[in-house]
């Protein structure tokens, strides 16, 4: 019993619990005619799911997601990692980037749609310019905190700097990485619905915007919490690729 | 002054470990070590004493390859140090052991730089991990190891590369004194099976006496040497009878008169 008091997923469960029934209450009150209460929303997100309405919408969705996602972790990662590693690199790309994450990168969508049109393309820089900052200045930070000692450690060991670079620093750097990447692909998921609010409506975005315009309001808060609940779902999984790629010393403990 | 150190050490002749005239001065402006001549003599173990941030690391991590000095040189078995090299290997003040790995791959991580095959390097690096007394916890991680056990990990790391210089900064510091008296038995017991120079360094003048063949006495940055002082103590009685025979207490009370005039 105990154990299972103490387990990390009761705590989850526990607060998850917490918050669908304070989304209840106020959907009872009401606190307005617009917002439904919990078991609303899971009722129609249930009747989505059934009559496959939700479905279909998805992979229009995932597409420049998944596709702004890969190519920003890989990129951000490379540029990260360079800054980090290189003076000249640091000192042009470090600036860009941090202002890059403080800026509305939001404002920024019209001018993309006027270069590249209202296509995937569009999408998949928002999804990019929202993701990407974080990532790289993560990558870059841990790059450049590898504990010093551990470096020695490789030099004295007659580690080439390939090898220093792929067997200490990354896997020193890999879980403030691993953190830029879950921020970066939080990120990722509101560019992705932003471009789809803001550039043209598709996937889960236009059915967000349709079930607002024809006020069926607890169809548009099943859309929105299942894109909620996808995004929980993807960056739960991205940690354990962490464990698994780079630190069997956290995934003995688990 | 160091007129003293190199009248002892010329009368051996194997000489693993040569400094000559090294000056470093840090780009902050501090100058850690000043015109320092040393040697260490093949096959013995030299423990390098003197007060906190007198440059020890630094000569260290010179003798190492590490760093480069301001001036002068360092050669080991006759040939400059440029850099780190194959006959060295370093076991670090802070372990610098890799959390994600396990104690068997810290322990083989320097054949596997060299490029020596899983099987060969593993099987050399369980031999050592076994010969420092980790048998049995090859799988483990660091974070499931104290901190005595960390640092043998990393011993175990520089003896598997087979050096034959082994450049030891204060590696039992972070143990308590019961373990740190084991593990300076356990160190004789290495210094006796290896044909090994070890060059030590400490801030226990007990166990610089207890465990060198030479002590080197260092003075305050910038640092020359002081004195370099032979403990000719016994080895064939035990642990307990050394640290109460006469001439050990001789050599720590003089060695203590030595320093203390640095000290206040
Ligand atoms: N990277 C550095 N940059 C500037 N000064 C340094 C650097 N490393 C060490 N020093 C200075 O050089 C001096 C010698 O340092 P060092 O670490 O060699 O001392 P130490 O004898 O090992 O001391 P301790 O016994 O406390 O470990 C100190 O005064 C220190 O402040
Ligand atoms: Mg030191």
């Amino acid at each position: 019993m105990s154990s299972f008091l103490k387990h990390p997923l009761t705590l989850r469960l526990l607060s998850v619990i917490i918050a669908a029934g304070a989304w209840e209450y106020l959907g009872r009150i009401p606190i307005s005619p617009a917002f439904p209460t919990f078991l609303q929303t899971m009722s129609a997100l249930g009747g989505m799911i059934a009559d496959g309405s939700m479905v279909s919408v998805y992979p229009a969705t995932f597409q420049p997601l998944l596709i702004g996602l890969i190519i920003s972790s890989i990129l951000g990662i490379a540029c990260g990692v360079f800054m980090g590693l290189n003076a000249k690199a640091e000192w042009f790309g470090a600036p860009v980037f941090i202002v890059l994450q403080s800026a509305p990168l939001a404002a920024l969508i019209p001018l993309l749609t006027f270069a590249y049109g209202i296509g995937l393309t569009s999408k998949i820089l928002t999804v990019c310019i929202m993701s990407m900052p974080v990532i790289v200045l993560n990558a870059y930070s841990a790059v450049r905190h590898t504990p010093t000692s551990m470096i020695e450690m490789g030099r004295s060991y007659l580690g080439s700097s390939r090898q220093i670079i792929l067997k200490i620093i990354i896997p020193a750097a890999s879980p403030v990485i691993y953190a830029g990447l879950r921020l970066g692909a939080a990120m990722g998921f509101i560019g992705a619905i932003l471009a789809e609010l803001l550039i043209t409506p598709t996937g889960i975005g236009d059915l967000i915007t349709y079930n607002q315009s024809i006020a069926e309001y607890d169809k548009m808060y099943a859309a929105i919490f299942s894109i909620m609940a996808f995004a929980v779902i993807f960056i739960e999984i991205l940690e354990r690729t962490e464990y698994f790629f780079f630190r069997p010393d956290k995934r003995v403990t688990q | 002054m160091s007129a003293v150190a190199e009248a002892v050490s010329t009368d051996k002749t194997d000489i693993a470990v040569s400094v000559n005239d090294v000056t470093k001065i840090y780009p902050g402006g501090v100058e850690a070590l000043n015109d320092m001549t040393i040697q260490f003599p093949k096959g013995e173990l030299t423990s390098l004493l003197g007060p906190s941030g007198c440059g020890k690391t630094t000569l260290l991590k010179i003798i190492a390859g590490l760093l480069e000095p301001t001036s002068g040189s360092v050669t080991v078995n006759g040939k400059n140090v440029t850099g780190p090299g194959k006959e060295r290997a370093f076991v670090f003040q802070d372990f610098a052991l890799m959390p994600w790995a396990s104690v068997l791959r810290n322990a083989a991580f320097g054949l596997e730089l060299q490029g020596v095959a899983k099987s060969e390097r593993h099987a050399i690096a369980e031999k050592y991990i076994d010969a420092v007394g980790l048998k049995g916890y090859e799988n483990l991680y660091p974070h499931e190891l104290s901190g005595g056990m960390r640092q043998r990990v990393g011993l175990a790391r520089a003896l598997a590369v087979n050096a034959e210089v082994l450049l030891m900064d204060e590696p039992f510091s972070a143990v308590d004194e019961q373990t740190r008296r084991k593990f300076q038995e356990d160190l004789l017991t290495v210094v006796d099976d290896e044909q090994k120079t070890f060059i030590f360094v400490t801030h226990s003048i007990e166990e610089a006496v207890y465990v060198s063949q030479s002590i080197a006495l260092l003075l305050p940055r910038p640092s020359r040497v002081s004195e370099i002082i032979r403990p000719d103590i016994r080895r064939d009685i035990s642990p307990d009878a050394i640290r109460r025979d006469p001439v050990y207490l001789d050599i720590v009370e003089r060695i203590w008169k030595g320093l203390r005039t640095y000290v206040e």
